[in-house]
């Protein structure tokens, strides 16, 4: 990995003509779009090298779309409003290559501690780097249900996804989405049949190596009664600087379940920015639980349309960031049929200097009458450096809802501290004890029992005193 | 030696005097009512005996079992063998009773020297103390106090006091709140529980709960001093006459 070096100017460019002089806001104006372009300038020339011949057509032209988009937007900075609080300057700034042959191999030494104790054998798929790895997925058990990896499905079936990539994640304003369409050399596609009811959870793992970006790209669908568990989790090799760059579009017909669980425990030095966009159909129920634990920088947009009547979501979210991490979700619950249900609880836990941001945003449309929405953010600070940015948002457009949203943002409090003190714990044991509550009802909710065990097995060494902390069945 | 010595104790909560030369003397095996009108400092002596942080002692001297106990930590004190149970216990959700009390009852144990009691080992201890205060078992699994009455949270308390098993118990109105049935149950579950080796200060305001927890010694408290001490007559007395009569008596000698 690199860092670019500022473009030198370009001797063959003729100088402007010497004009009036131009004003402040022209000159930073200049300087900006400027530098946004030598920002930028490498990643198409990545993007370029990516360039795959013999591609369908109408994925071709997709791609095009995407890399004019994304070459056009440029990276965000702090002067967007969806990115206010995030900077991903240096993300922008950092090159990265393949990876090594040597990264590799980390990432395969760390396999069994990312493979949940062979807990989902028969119904894994693994990716290194964005791509498929037959030798380390088994995929078995699976009968009905089809999980395989988009790249062989575009080259076995070439129309068969058209209309499908982009269907439910809308790039028009995200960079970074519209650089994964025009980047992504693999993923998965879940594929579960109608009425058929998936026993135990698919894992999809995507493992990222130091020094390697990559684009993953996730389509899962449930069709019409179907019922799945699906598990992603991403993670890298402790001190790997990867950049992973994740987009996942999910499709439920009428009455299908789906559980859908995501687990970010990427390397303490690595960039993850990620996409979740879900459309429900009538009567349709999705449950999102996403854990964010690891990466230096961690972005998550979690979009969720209900556009059948009587939709009903939960999404469950649960972040714990220490020393300088950054982790930002932005939630959006598109109310935009009625009758809809949506439920929203996310927790932060944050220590050192951490930063966290919490933006969400319930739009209930015109059309959409007897929805409820309800939403809250609550974040415990553990420490006077860290900090929260907590912004619930409600677009009502139709008169006939019921919605609430409320964020909190408070320190341990001391008249349980003291109580739990006054019974012999010692302070950091009863603080870790707190903050273990705190998250608990989030991590109870994770039925996928290895995942629900990996996140307490994290949060009782993330937390000082791990004694007082309940094992996994107090 | 002695339970625990209070000398001229002066506390500050947020900077106002509550405490204002205390003294009292508990011995092993005694049980020591103190009685006295809304806001005098009995809550605030409970909780300094107890430690909590942001009740300053500004002067005086508090000896528990021979050691200066105002410079330990609350954990220590409990390890020690201070228990307060609280006038309005905490709610604290998302932690099991019985987890919580399996580790304050570990750490106690190590600190005394004892091994550590094992899952199975502590679900019988505390069947057999939920059993005193007939505390539904049901209850020793939820979280603590969530969703608890008032009721079942003053015998919550008694029950924890039960399983920590400890040599000074003060109890901070653990009376108010129940009824009768209630009252008796856990009076009777404090009787169990005094012993020639265990000390107890009762803070309460009805003589109901000493017709069934008699009392060595009675105490009032009024403007954070102890204004008169006699035995279990005085709470008889109190009953009938009020607090009134008192301000009008000079301190005893107990204070300054
Ligand atoms: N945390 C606190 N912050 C501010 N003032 C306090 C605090 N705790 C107690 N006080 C004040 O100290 C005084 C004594 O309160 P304390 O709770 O000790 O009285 P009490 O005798 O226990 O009364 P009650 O019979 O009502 O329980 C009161 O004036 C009360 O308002
Ligand atoms: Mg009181």
């Amino acid at each position: 990995m690199s860092t670019v070096e500022p473009a030198a100017p370009d001797a063959t460019t003729p100088a402007p003509a010497p004009a009036a002089a131009p004003s402040a806001v022209e000159v930073r104006e200049t300087q900006r779009e400027a530098s946004r372009r030598d920002e930028i300038a490498p990643w198409l020339v990545a993007l370029e090298a990516l360039r795959r011949k013999g591609e369908p057509e109408w994925l071709a032209a997709q791609r095009d779309d995407a890399t004019a988009r994304f070459a056009r937007l440029g990276f965000p900075t702090t002067r967007d409003e969806a990115w206010r609080q995030t900077s991903v300057a240096a993300l922008a700034r950092t090159r990265f290559d393949n990876a090594t042959r040597g990264a590799l191999d980390d990432a395969l030494e760390s396999m069994p501690a990312f493979r949940f104790g062979g807990a989902f054998a028969g119904r894994e798929a693994v990716f290194v780097n964005g791509r498929f790895m037959p030798e380390l997925s088994s995929l078995g058990k699976l009968a009905r249900v089809r999980v395989r990896p988009l790249r062989q499905v575009l080259a076995d079936d070439p129309d068969a996804l058209c209309g499908l990539i982009g269907a439910a994640a809308d790039d028009d304003k995200h960079p970074f989405l519209a650089l994964n369409l025009a980047a992504f050399q693999d993923g998965a596609v879940v594929e579960v049949p109608e009425r058929y009811t998936v026993h135990g959870p698919i894992h999809l793992l995507f493992i990222s190596t130091g020094g390697a970006a990559s684009h993953p790209r996730v389509l899962i669908g449930l069709n019409r009664n179907s019922q799945a568990t699906v598990v992603e989790s991403y993670v890298s090799p402790r001190g790997a600087h990867s950049f992973c760059n994740a987009a996942t579009e999910v499709l439920l017909g009428d009455g299908a379940v789906l559980d859908h669980v995501r687990l970010q425990a990427e390397s303490e030095k690595a960039y993850h920015v990620a996409t979740t966009a879900t459309r429900v159909s009538r009567s349709a129920t999705y449950r999102s639980h996403a854990l964010t634990l690891g990466a230096a920088l961690s972005r998550h947009d979690l979009g969720v349309r209900l556009e059948g009547e009587g939709a009903d979501v939960e999404l469950h979210g649960l972040f714990v960031s220490d020393d300088a991490q950054l982790h930002d979700t932005h939630s959006k619950l598109d109310h935009v049929a009625p009758h809809g249900t949506s439920r929203e609880v996310y927790k932060g836990v944050l220590g050192g200097r951490a930063r966290g941001v919490k933006n969400g945003l319930i739009v209930v449309r015109p059309g959409a009458q007897k929805t409820d929405a309800q939403q809250q953010s609550r974040n415990l600070l553990l420490s006077r450096e860290a900090l929260v940015h907590a912004t619930p948002q409600l677009l009502i457009h139709a008169d006939d809802v019921k919605c609430k949203h409320g964020a909190t943002t408070g320190q341990i409090e001391d008249a349980p501290l003291f109580y739990l003190r006054s019974r012999g714990l010692d302070e950091e044991a009863a603080r870790a004890l707190l903050v273990w509550a705190f998250a608990a009802d989030v991590v109870s909710k994770l039925k996928v029992a290895p995942v629900r065990e990996s996140v307490e097995r994290f949060l009782r060494e993330r937390l000082p005193a791990a004694g007082a902390v309940p094992g996994t069945r107090a | 030696m002695t339970m625990l010595e209070v000398r001229d104790l002066h506390a500050n909560v947020q900077g106002r005097e509550i405490l204002k030369g205390l003294t009292l003397t508990v011995n092993p095996g005694e049980v020591h009512a103190i009685m006295g009108p809304n806001g005098s400092g009995k809550s605030t002596l409970a909780h300094v005996l107890a430690g909590r942080p942001g009740y300053e002692v500004t002067q005086g001297q508090v000896i528990y079992q021979g050691r200066d106990l105002l410079t330990l930590s609350p954990e220590e004190r409990a390890r020690e063998g201070v228990f307060l149970a609280f006038q309005y216990p905490i709610e604290v959700p998302g932690v099991s009773n019985v987890y919580f009390l399996k580790a304050a009852a570990n750490a106690i144990r190590k600190h005394r020297g004892l091994p550590e009691l094992d899952a199975m080992d502590f679900l019988a201890l505390c069947k057999e103390k939920a059993a005193l205060v007939e505390l539904p078992e049901e209850l020793t699994r939820r979280a603590v106090n969530e969703g608890f009455s008032g009721g079942e949270k003053k015998r919550n308390e008694i029950f924890q006091m039960a399983v920590l098993d400890p040599a000074l118990a003060v109890l901070d109105e653990t009376d108010s709140g129940l009824d009768i049935d209630a009252l008796r149950i856990v009076a009777s579950g404090v009787n169990k529980l005094r012993s020639p080796q265990r000390a107890m200060i009762l803070v309460t305001h009805y003589q109901r709960l000493l017709d069934y927890i008699v009392p060595d010694f009675v105490h009032v408290l009024a403007d954070g001093r102890i204004v008169t001490s006699g035995g279990k007559e005085l709470a008889q007395e109190l009953e009938a006459k009020g607090y009134a009569w008192l301000e009008k008596e000079p301190a005893p000698a107990a204070s300054r």
